[in-house]
């Protein structure tokens, strides 16, 4: 297995891919459920500084049209700045739901811990 | 809201004299009811769950596996990383015909200086209604979830803050609110000359409404934004977006003029239907924004 030539000079998008990593071992290895939605929003971080950091071209400018010039080699790529806006939107939804969810299994089982919870809802946690 | 004011709330609270409700506002602090502890629910001990010998043997399983998980995951994406276009160049896969559309064209075809809002709002309109349909739909979802429970009764938590007793919270945040509407206003109305636009610009006015809601009370809140206006205003953007921008169904998809016309790009009324469209979703998410602070502060909307 060789590895590309690419590896340092691709720094953002390494740190985007780490800042992911960071995310989903949180969201895998916490018991913790407000740990969990932590995770999530740190990984859809990490998915911002991707798209933004391909997007983004050396020694051009904001894609807003300025004096009039509507030349291409001017401005950065627009497109993965919608897409960025597009994932804010539906991280934010996404966390709302999450939090309410969470909100319930606390008013019902008065823990946050996805296995005191498994045991109480299967009824096995009462006298050890 | 004075200066002389604001110093003696500051020198109150640095002598350490918390409750100033009365020589400050005129009216003593309402009686709180005194905060019940929790319910004598079973609350197990970490400890004993640990111990089970089936959860153990599953908490093992899944600790090695979800490793091995993250590792392959991680690894194939760094491996990918460096096989990827170098950073910033201009000849990557992803500046095509399109990219060279959307800026040589964009302005012309749309009228919009700001090319993204030109794209999300005028190209991909559609994928910004969607957008905001998305929001509506965690908007009702949360209120089906956080109603209130009648066997579950709400209690005060001893922790709770109340900012409307804070000397602090309060005198900054009433000057703050006027200035985050304004600047909120600003961010909506520019939205297709300037950085910005509906979603910023909602999220700007959202954060001043929960603002309010937090240093004057969720009840004075309610009487000012209820449940009724909250409704209204979404149904009426929602609906307003939905309409201007389905005449594509009726016109046939490759016959897309629009009515108003572009008008010339830089003037603050141009750009055909972007600015309205972008104080639509600006409202879309300004109430969505809030409607989550009140839910999730008292789990219900009036």
């Amino acid at each position: 297995m060789r590895f590309g030539e690419n590896g340092l000079i691709n720094f953002e998008e390494m740190a985007a891919i780490i800042l992911f990593a960071i995310g989903f071992t949180t969201l895998l290895f916490n018991r913790n459920l407000i740990k969990k939605i932590i995770g999530m929003n740190i990984m859809d971080t990490g998915v911002y500084l991707f798209l933004a950091s391909m997007g983004f071209i050396f020694d051009r400018e904001a894609p807003i049209i300025t004096d009039g010039v509507t030349d291409a080699d001017r401005y950065i790529n627009p497109i993965p700045s919608g897409l960025v806006l597009t994932g804010i939107v539906v991280s934010v939804s996404v966390t709302a739901l999450m939090l309410s969810l969470t909100v319930r299994l606390y008013e019902k089982y008065r823990t946050l811990n996805l296995d005191e919870i498994y045991m109480l809802s299967h009824n096995r946690g009462g006298k050890p | 809201m004075n200066m002389k004011m604001i110093k003696a709330r500051l020198a109150a609270w640095w002598r350490g004299e918390e409750d100033l409700t009365e020589e400050l506002y005129g009216s003593p602090r309402p009686e709180e009811a005194p905060a019940v502890p929790d319910t004598p629910l079973p609350r197990l001990h970490s400890t004993f769950v640990i111990a089970h010998t089936e959860l153990r043997a599953f908490r093992w399983l899944y600790a090695v596996l979800s490793a091995v998980f993250c590792l392959i995951i991680i690894g194939t994406m760094l491996y990918a990383v460096t096989y990827m276009p170098p950073y910033g160049s201009a000849d990557t896969p992803t500046i095509n015909e399109v990219f060279d559309r959307y800026v040589e064209q964009g302005m012309a075809e749309t009228g919009a200086v700001n090319t993204v809002a030109g794209m999300i709002l005028d190209y991909r309109a559609f994928d910004t209604l969607g957008e905001s349909f998305v929001l509506f739909t965690a908007t009702c979802t949360v209120i089906i979830l956080m109603k209130d429970d009648p066997d579950l009764k709400k209690k005060k938590h001893p922790y709770f803050v109340d900012y409307r007793y804070d000397p602090i919270v309060h005198s900054i945040g009433s000057l703050l609110i006027p200035v985050l509407l304004v600047f909120g206003a600003y961010i909506l109305f520019n939205g297709h000359l300037s950085p910005g636009g509906g979603f910023s610009g909602g999220a700007v006015i959202g954060s001043a409404l929960m603002l309010y809601a937090m240093i004057f009370g969720e009840e004075r809140a309610t009487r000012v934004i209820s449940e009724r206006v909250i409704q209204t205003v979404v149904l009426c953007a929602l609906g307003f977006y939905a309409l201007s921008k389905s005449y594509s169904f009726f016109t046939g998809a490759n016959h897309l003029t629009s009515i108003i016309g572009p008008g010339t790009p830089g003037n603050i009324f141009s750009a055909g239907l972007i600015l309205p469209l972008n104080v639509a979703v600006g409202c879309v998410v300004a109430c969505t924004m809030y409607t989550f602070y009140i839910l999730f502060k008292r789990g219900r909307l009036s």
